[in-house]
């Protein structure tokens, strides 16, 4: 179906950004109103993008000026991305409120609200383009952004981190493009529905299997999967909390999106390889990463390791490539974007208080912070997996699709991953909220604490909710995943929309 | 002529890891330019290397050899992100001389167990 509907996720952010900008050098508050009022309506466009979509049967298409597919630019929104649109501005919305109430006023007057709309920007147009070149401009679009968001405030620990994301993104940049290079040359096409049903029709499958591992790295990079995640948890720990939770819980999915994207609508050729190297490599990311976090005594380290195992998780259910599998990983990507950005909110209102990340320095906060330590905890055990919470469903989808096909060694491996997920999580509640009172520095009673828990309870919420809604959860997760797993859907809306012009 | 430019494309290829590989600052990004440079011209060499007439359709000429349009719209986008990039790393870089007051990745590193 055509429609102007799904230009906006990334219009609106644009607007605001522009808006923000102009709005620098006066009152803050003029900003933080322009910030929220777009937040909001940004949240009520993914709303409507996601109720247009529920029924399963329709995928909305938009021709930029009016020239059909395949030779203009499409964007097209099927519910996976509707999903994802709606998730990530709900998250950056509760990120936002953390940044009003908490950031310091040199970070915030110094073009944080612009630079913050335009990731929201990149990040929304890579959920719903249509098109493998957009895609790269629009992740152009959000690793610049990003690289502002992360040095802004100039720390030297910022600028260091800085330096290396930015190169290890140029690195990848430019594997993108050769990526595209190739694939343009064989298929003279870069429309993504387009290109799947030539890539069906070629016959010798083995240089479309080289061009899907050069995206696989691409998205690799970007999701941070192994090995290919040294640079995240030094990045992701740099910057004040509001910025590390939208990075830690909507930038790497976008690498994850990309690549559900891709592996289910271009390269499925020759599913036995790809698809088995992408679940060896879910199991050795969800691996490591775990252990990684075992070895850290900072709040904030263990957090941003742990996003490393949990997007294991979300490769996973590609890497079993079965409706159930898929459905599960839409799921967890779901799941883990409310929950781990709620974290690093709680993370950032601890620190606020304490002065300092490190486990040992604090303890006994439950006492004084009743709601902060209950709040985290629920939390914490969504992202461990305990039932009634939303990550016990994610994780069960996945792993009864392992045992489905049999494949009880991945089964195993996420068993043994949620396992120390737990353990590390309890391991930051009983340091930090449990035990014996530790005494907190000078000033830590004037921290407005209060106001700025509202945005780590919504997400909480979101997530319980989740929890309890687990079978309309599932139906919409399956319908998605059907929709991934049988892209004939997708191409026909994309393929079938009249152009204006031409 | 595709062959030759596909091999100017390596040879700029490993110049530009060669000085990704340095230790300076500088020559890293110096290096990313190069690499950037070489997937251009690697982009222009996938659309076919030939002559022919702008791919504009005018009623009454059939058949006129026309050259693929798409490529160098890709170049110029790709062109504009790698000048927007590069000279965001070259400000970074500079910042870090400042504030780190050094240009040595190996002074840089900085211990993810101390503090920060």
């Amino acid at each position: 179906m055509s429609t102007n509907l799904i230009v906006l996720p990334i219009v609106i952010p644009m607007f605001t950004a522009i808006v923000c900008m102009f709005l620098h050098g006066h009152d803050i508050r003029l900003q933080r109103v322009a910030a929220a009022l777009s937040a909001a309506a940004s949240i009520v466009v993914g709303l409507i993008i996601f109720s247009r979509v529920l029924p399963g049967d329709t995928v909305l298409v938009f021709t930029a000026s009016g020239w059909a597919a395949p030779f203009g630019i499409v964007l097209a929104v099927d519910m996976f991305s509707a999903i994802m649109v709606l998730m990530a501005n709900v998250v950056s919305a509760a990120c936002l409120y953390l940044a009003f109430t908490s950031l310091d006023s040199d970070r915030e007057e110094n073009y944080f609200y612009p630079v913050w709309f335009a990731i929201m920007m990149g990040i929304s147009g890579s959920f719903v383009t249509g098109d493998i070149f957009n895609l790269y401009v629009m992740f152009e679009i959000m690793l610049m952004a990003s690289y502002v968001l992360s040095v802004i405030g100039c720390t030297p620990g910022q600028l260091r981190e800085s330096f290396k994301y930015l190169m290890i993104n140029i690195i990848s940049s430019t594997i993108f493009v050769v990526a595209l290079a190739l694939l343009y040359g064989m298929m003279g096409t870069l429309n993504m529905a387009d290109l799947s049903q030539k890539i069906a029709q070629v016959e010798d499958q083995s240089l479309i299997t080289v061009c899907s591992m050069i995206f696989f790295v691409v998205f690799g990079l970007k999701g941070a999967v192994f090995p290919l995640y040294f640079w995240l948890p030094r990045t992701y720990v740099e910057p004040p909390a509001p910025i590390s939770a939208l990075f830690g819980g909507v930038l790497t999915k976008v690498g994850v999106y990309a690549m559900i994207r891709v592996f289910t609508l271009l390269f499925v050729g020759d599913v036995g390889f790809t698809h088995n190297i992408i679940l060896i490599v879910a199991a050795l990311t969800m691996l490591l990463g775990v252990f990684g976090a075992i070895a850290q005594m900072d709040f904030k380290r263990i957090l941003s390791i742990h996003i490393i195992s949990q997007v294991g998780y979300m490769i996973m259910g590609l890497g079993l490539y079965t409706p159930w599998g898929l459905a599960g990983s839409i799921l967890h990507i779901a799941h883990n974007m409310v929950v781990k950005s709620s974290l690093f909110l709680f993370e950032g209102v601890t620190e606020a208080i304490t002065g300092t990340g490190k486990l040992k320095e604090m303890g006994g906060m439950l006492n004084k912070f009743p709601l902060l330590g209950w709040g985290f905890f629920v939390a914490a055990m969504s992202l461990a997996g305990v039932p009634p919470l939303s990550g016990f469903f994610s994780k069960f989808a996945l792993m009864s699709a392992a045992v489905d096909i049999d494949n009880y060694w991945i089964m195993a491996v996420a068993l043994i991953t949620g396992f120390f997920t737990l353990f590390s999580m309890s391991k930051i509640f009983f340091y930090v909220f449990w035990g014996e009172e530790k005494p907190l520095p000078e000033g830590a009673g004037e921290v407005k604490w209060r106001r700025m828990l509202p945005c780590c309870f919504v997400l909480v919420l979101i997530s319980i909710g989740m929890g309890l809604a687990a079978e309309p959860m599932f139906n919409v997760a399956m319908a998605a995943a059907n929709q991934l797993m049988d892209p004939e859907l997708y191409i026909n809306s994309v393929m079938a929309v009249p152009g204006v012009r031409g | 002529m595709e062959l030759l430019i596909s091999i100017l494309v390596g040879i700029l290829f490993a110049v530009g890891v060669y000085m990704m590989l340095s230790h300076k600052l500088l020559k890293i990004i110096i290096g990313t330019a190069f690499l950037s440079h070489g997937t251009l011209l690697m982009l222009m060499t996938v659309g076919k290397l030939k002559r022919g007439a702008a791919p504009i359709i005018v009623d009454g000429v059939e058949n006129a050899a026309y050259v693929d349009p798409i490529p160098q719209a890709l170049i110029l986008t790709a062109i504009v992100i790698g000048f927007a990039t590069t000279a965001f790393s070259l400000v970074l870089a500079y910042r870090c001389y400042q504030e780190l007051g050094t240009d040595e990745t190996e002074q840089m590193r900085g211990d993810f167990t101390d503090e920060h």
